[in-house]
């Protein structure tokens, strides 16, 4: 089996500061890879390198066995939707269908079968029946499953979801976990967020980034590890998470 | 009995390139507006004002200074646009403000020279030659065509930018293209309204025409539409009263903006 995604001392430059130093890691096939860290830790910088957009300036980057712009068709990307202009005039089911194209490329017409995997796509997130619905007449969590589905329609080896639960309710994220664990069993999902009480909930493995990257085989978030993350353990507990929270967590599952 | 306005040549021929321009600004406003690059628009329309004094300066067409001039703006745009370190706006508002200043130079340097610049910079329909006309249509002819080969390209980066990139899409040569077309229209329409308010013809019909569709492809035709009647009206307006057409198209425009609005306030929309 190939390793999805493998980093080998990887040093990433932004301008003239370094975001990302020394990242080492590799995750399994099937893995649900939770990452964790500051605004500000490289997250973004991560996403985009991971995608091929951005080049590291020492170290390897591989996906699927190859470098990163030349697998851009195996992996789903999901970003987080808060970000973009939600008065544009496009379906849901266009939208979705705009994940097509990252395996047709711009210039051929879509087909049936195009639209037989658009369907399963929007069957898969629960939103066939809003297919026709302008994307901004839907509600936070709903967009969200959008976005997943125009990434499933590209028939991604891997999920890769940017702070997906930022804008929607905590009621909407659970059902939102569930739906990320359903697909997890066909695909590996990694997920990048703030949220480390959610995320460790429903993780198989969990990692720190705040420029260097901490990641151990197992999901076993501990103080320490929090702490290199973040550099200010205050904070968290301000935040309503306190350490012994996720220790439970740990536990249950 | 055919009504004494369609007796001049000069009215056919405003007629005539009111809808053609219509056309030209209906689809390109369309993108203008959902991708939000009206500032970027307006900058490309000011800089052609340095072209438009160069020509005049130099004694070739200022039309083609003008072409020149906002197709070397949408090339430093779109240039400038992933330069992280730079500030976009505020290259662009300078950019704007160059071109202007270029412009005014230019002619100021001009000995002699008394024709009237606020034709280009408000517009006169009424004295849009035949000539101009053939040059509309062939700029619509192109701008349909680029559309409808393009549209799904067009419609990912204007949805999602960062996503149509990720999935392998030549993003920057798209948008450059945008732009290019964008700057032809913005130059067409430099005839009609004029530099100044070329912005208001690119976002009006869209921005109005945006409520009422759910898709880009109707949005556009609606676009056309009401770009259409409110051109044509403008244009009746002003030669019934004696106005200057562009002035009132504009002021017609903005007051249909806000009737919308009130209806779809009304109605809850």
């Amino acid at each position: 089996m190939i390793t999805p995604v493998e980093f080998k001392n990887v040093y990433v430059r932004l301008g003239n500061a370094v975001v990302l130093e020394n990242i080492t890691f590799k995750i399994a096939d099937k893995e649900f890879l939770g990452i964790i860290g500051p605004n500000g830790g490289g997250k973004t910088t991560l996403i985009k390198t991971l995608l091929g957009l951005i080049k590291p300036f020492k170290g390897e980057v591989k996906v699927f066995g190859e470098a990163p712009e030349s697998t851009s068709k195996l992996i789903g990307y999901v970003p987080q939707f808060s970000t973009f202009d939600m008065t544009y005039p496009i379906s849901v089911h266009n939208v979705v269908l705009m994940g097509r194209m990252a395996v047709k490329g711009g210039k051929k017409g879509f087909n049936s079968n195009d639209e037989e995997i658009v369907k399963k796509s929007l069957e898969k997130v629960n939103l066939l029946n809003l297919s026709e619905k302008l994307i901004g007449n839907l509600s936070g969590g709903e967009k969200q499953r959008v976005l997943i589905a125009r990434a499933l329609a590209s028939e991604p080896k891997l999920l890769l979801l940017d702070e997906p639960t930022a804008s929607i309710d905590s009621n909407t994220g659970v059902l939102f976990y569930d739906l990320l664990q359903n697909l997890n069993k066909e695909i590996t999902v990694i997920i990048i967020s703030h949220d480390i009480g959610a995320i460790s909930k429903y993780v198989k493995k969990i990692g720190c980034l705040n420029k260097t990257f901490v990641y151990h085989d197992s999901k076993d978030l501990t103080k320490e590890k929090i702490e290199m993350a973040y550099h200010c353990p205050i904070d968290l507990i301000a935040h309503g998470v306190p350490h012994r929270v996720l220790e439970e967590h740990h536990h249950d599952s | 009995m055919i009504p004494e306005i369609f007796q001049y040549d000069f009215m056919i021929n405003a007629i005539v390139a009111s809808l053609l321009a219509s056309i030209a600004f209906g689809i390109v406003g369309s993108y203008v507006v959902v991708k939000r690059i009206i500032f970027i628009s307006g900058g490309i329309s000011h800089t052609a004002y340095g072209g438009i004094g160069l020509g005049i300066l130099l004694g070739f067409d200022p039309m083609l200074g003008a072409i020149a001039f906002s197709l070397i703006a949408a090339f430093i745009i779109s240039k400038l646009r992933n330069n992280a370190a730079n500030n976009e706006d505020v290259l662009i508002g300078i950019m704007w403000a160059f071109g202007m200043a270029l412009g005014i130079l230019f002619t100021s340097m001009t000995p002699g020279y008394t024709q009237n610049l606020s034709s280009y910079l408000f517009g006169n329909i009424l004295t849009v030659p035949r000539e101009e006309l053939y040059m509309m249509l062939l700029l619509d002819i192109g701008i349909v065509s680029i559309t409808v080969i393009y549209f799904k390209e067009f419609q990912a980066i204007t949805f999602d930018e960062e996503y149509a990139r990720v999935i392998g899409l030549p993003v920057d040569n798209l948008y450059l293209l945008l732009l290019i077309i964008i700057a032809l229209t913005t130059v067409v329409l430099i005839k009609l309204v004029g530099i100044i308010l070329v912005v208001a013809l690119l976002s009006i019909p869209a921005s109005i025409s945006q409520r009422y569709i759910t898709n880009l492809r109707n949005m556009m035709l609606l676009s056309i539409a009401v770009g259409m009647v409110l051109t044509i009206t403008g244009l009746f307006i002003a030669y019934y009263f004696n106005l200057a057409a562009g002035a009132a198209t504009i002021i017609l425009s903005v007051f249909a903006f806000l009737l919308s609005n009130l209806y779809l306030k009304l109605t809850n929309k």
